[in-house]
């Protein structure tokens, strides 16, 4: 029997959004016993300046479609991206939002919960908005059973260059902490 | 070289979360792959690039060519020079590749091209995935032989597959083609590198007479139709061309020695037709609804068979793992016992038609799940076609 699990990841180009995917999908494919994952990401004009995303699809069997169609989890950074891939959310799904950037309307009402943050100011008390993807993940591993703290680190600190762990552990804490 | 040769091994065995085309270009490597002859080319850059880094750590090579032709040339340069040789392209690219991997099966050249396909014709969908390119890989170039292509549907299969592709090389003196799609080229999932030991390389096969004597003769074929191969250096007095040739490799134009070699291209390939096909059966067993799919498709198509069996739809799935040379004789079994066989794939029908004429006047009747560049099929995609023939 599936247990498909199907989460996207969306904002803006250079926010981190591919970076969202694949340390989610590596943390989960390499160290959650029992699971595989697939991590995919828009590539071509989309990806060109604007909208971002990737994908991450978790199963506990071998995974046949590859892509997201209707995510169980959207974790939105932009207001681009929850206009042009709100109406693949599931109902009932889970959301994530950078609350700075994106404005909810009426199509959030299918949500079954919305987490929301303002990831990017978090990060600039860091230093840099470029730790706020790092910040929002923190966010929904305290707040989902996707992937835990411990494993997620390991692959962080692997991925991320040297002189980049310290903040973003600091972010992951910041997110991780953060009350909605 | 950013480090000392010997600090890292040509198999870096181990876990990974990576994507097809870095997995391709690693299990190259692992085979023994020691050059890379390349032009960029979306979406497959990622092979050269990746290549261009790890090929100088394991004493291997890498150049950047002005083009695709003296790309592949290059390639098959570098193999009678003795090393296993790769280029990888698209669509695009291969089109231009097509003359000298002719060139590279008359000259009974071991090499491996990878094809990341895209939508085409012509410059067509650069970022976007197709399989249109599957009758190219058998079709590409002109006259009359037979190849190899195979076609992965992971990213684990992509590393092994190109261990596979490289042996198959070696061992029939042959371009083999990976034929990848931009789908299972950029996606990310989980890649376990053997160990060493675990690793299987096979090398051509040597001449068994002494370098330096006056007569050799480079194309005179052993019992299995395969010559042995001397490499540049080694001494021996080695001719070859892309003319019709003799046991000597010298030119014959006539119709006697053209009959003699095309023939013996031909079988060296089909009559180890059982060692180089490989397919995977999934729910066959019982199956009155055959789906018949390879690459990404063949993940959907997996999909749909379980989507169709929860329904009670009594489907299954055969997959190609090898191309070309076609399953003819799976196919036709599967269509004596079969209602209706449905292939999916991404392109206007290739592998369509070519069930259709493996299947001709079986039982089942052959339909095609067909669609064009850009996306990708959806399980439940296919099963709502499924049904509406069922």
């Amino acid at each position: 029997m599936s247990d498909r699990i199907e989460v996207r990841f969306a904002g803006f180009g250079g926010q981190g959004i591919a970076l969202m995917g694949r340390l989610v999908g590596e943390t989960i494919a390499l160290h959650e016993k029992g699971k595989t994952a697939i991590m995919t990401q828009s590539y071509g004009p989309e990806s060109r300046g604007g909208a971002s995303s990737s994908d991450v699809v978790i199963d506990t069997t071998e995974i046949d479609f590859p892509k997201a169609t209707h995510y169980d989890y959207f974790v939105c950074m932009s207001e681009e991206a929850y206009t042009k891939y709100i109406g693949r959310m599931k109902e009932r799904g889970v959301m994530f939002v950078e609350e700075d950037l994106v404005i909810l309307d009426a199509h959030a009402k299918k949500a079954s919960k919305i987490f929301k943050i303002p990831a990017t100011a978090l990060a600039e008390t860091l230093g840099s908005k470029l730790y706020a993807n790092i910040c929002m993940l923190g966010y929904v591993c305290a707040n989902t059973d996707l992937f835990k703290e411990k494993d997620f680190m390991k692959v962080m600190k692997d991925k991320v260059r040297a002189r980049f762990i310290e903040n973003n552990i600091k972010a992951f804490n910041l997110g991780k902490n953060h009350k909605g | 070289m950013s480090k000392k040769t010997e600090e890292i091994p040509d198999i870096l065995t181990g876990e990974y979360f990576t994507t097809g085309n870095l997995a391709v270009a690693e299990g190259s490597l692992a085979a023994g792959c020691k050059y890379f002859g390349g032009y960029p080319i979306t979406p497959s850059s990622e092979v050269a690039e990746h290549m261009a880094e790890r090929l100088p750590q394991v004493g291997g090579h890498f150049v950047q060519f002005e083009d695709e032709l003296a790309s592949i040339a290059s390639v098959l340069g570098a193999s009678w020079g003795g090393w296993k040789s790769c280029t990888a392209t698209s669509g695009p690219g291969y089109s231009l590749m097509v003359e000298n991997i002719g060139l590279g099966v008359m000259m009974e050249t071991p090499c491996v091209i990878v094809n990341v396909q895209r939508g085409g014709p012509s410059t067509g969908l650069p970022t976007l995935v197709g399989q249109q390119d599957v009758q190219q890989a058998r079709w590409g170039s002109h006259g009359d032989y037979e190849i190899i292509a195979l076609s992965p549907n992971s990213v684990q299969e992509c590393f092994d597959l190109a261990i596979d592709a490289f042996n198959y090389a070696e061992k029939y003196r042959v371009p083999v083609t990976i034929l990848m799609d931009e789908t299972i080229g950029h996606m990310s999932e989980r890649l376990v590198i053997p160990k060493r030991s675990q690793v299987k390389r096979l090398n051509r096969k040597k001449p068994s007479d002494k370098p330096g004597q006056q007569i050799h003769l480079p194309y005179e074929a052993d019992k299995d139709l395969i010559p042995p191969m001397a490499v540049a250096g080694e001494g021996y007095r080695t001719i070859t061309t892309g003319l019709t040739h003799d046991a000597r490799g010298y030119p014959v134009i006539n119709a006697s020695a053209q009959k003699k070699i095309v023939k013996r291209l031909c079988n060296k390939i089909l009559l180890n037709k059982n060692d180089i096909i490989k397919f995977e059966e999934y729910l066959l067993e019982d199956a009155e609804y055959v789906l018949i799919s390879f690459g990404i498709s063949s993940r959907a198509a997996k999909g749909a068979v379980n989507l169709a069996r929860n329904k009670g739809i009594k489907a299954g799935l055969l997959r190609l793992i090898t191309i070309w040379p076609f399953a003819d004789e799976a196919i036709q079994e599967m269509a004596k016992k079969a209602k209706v066989i449905f292939v999916v794939e991404i392109n206007n029908g290739q592998i369509t038609r070519e069930v259709q004429r493996a299947a001709a006047k079986q039982k089942a009747d052959v339909y095609g799940i067909l669609k064009l560049g850009g996306s990708i099929h959806t399980p439940a995609e296919i099963l709502k076609e499924m049904e509406e023939k069922i």
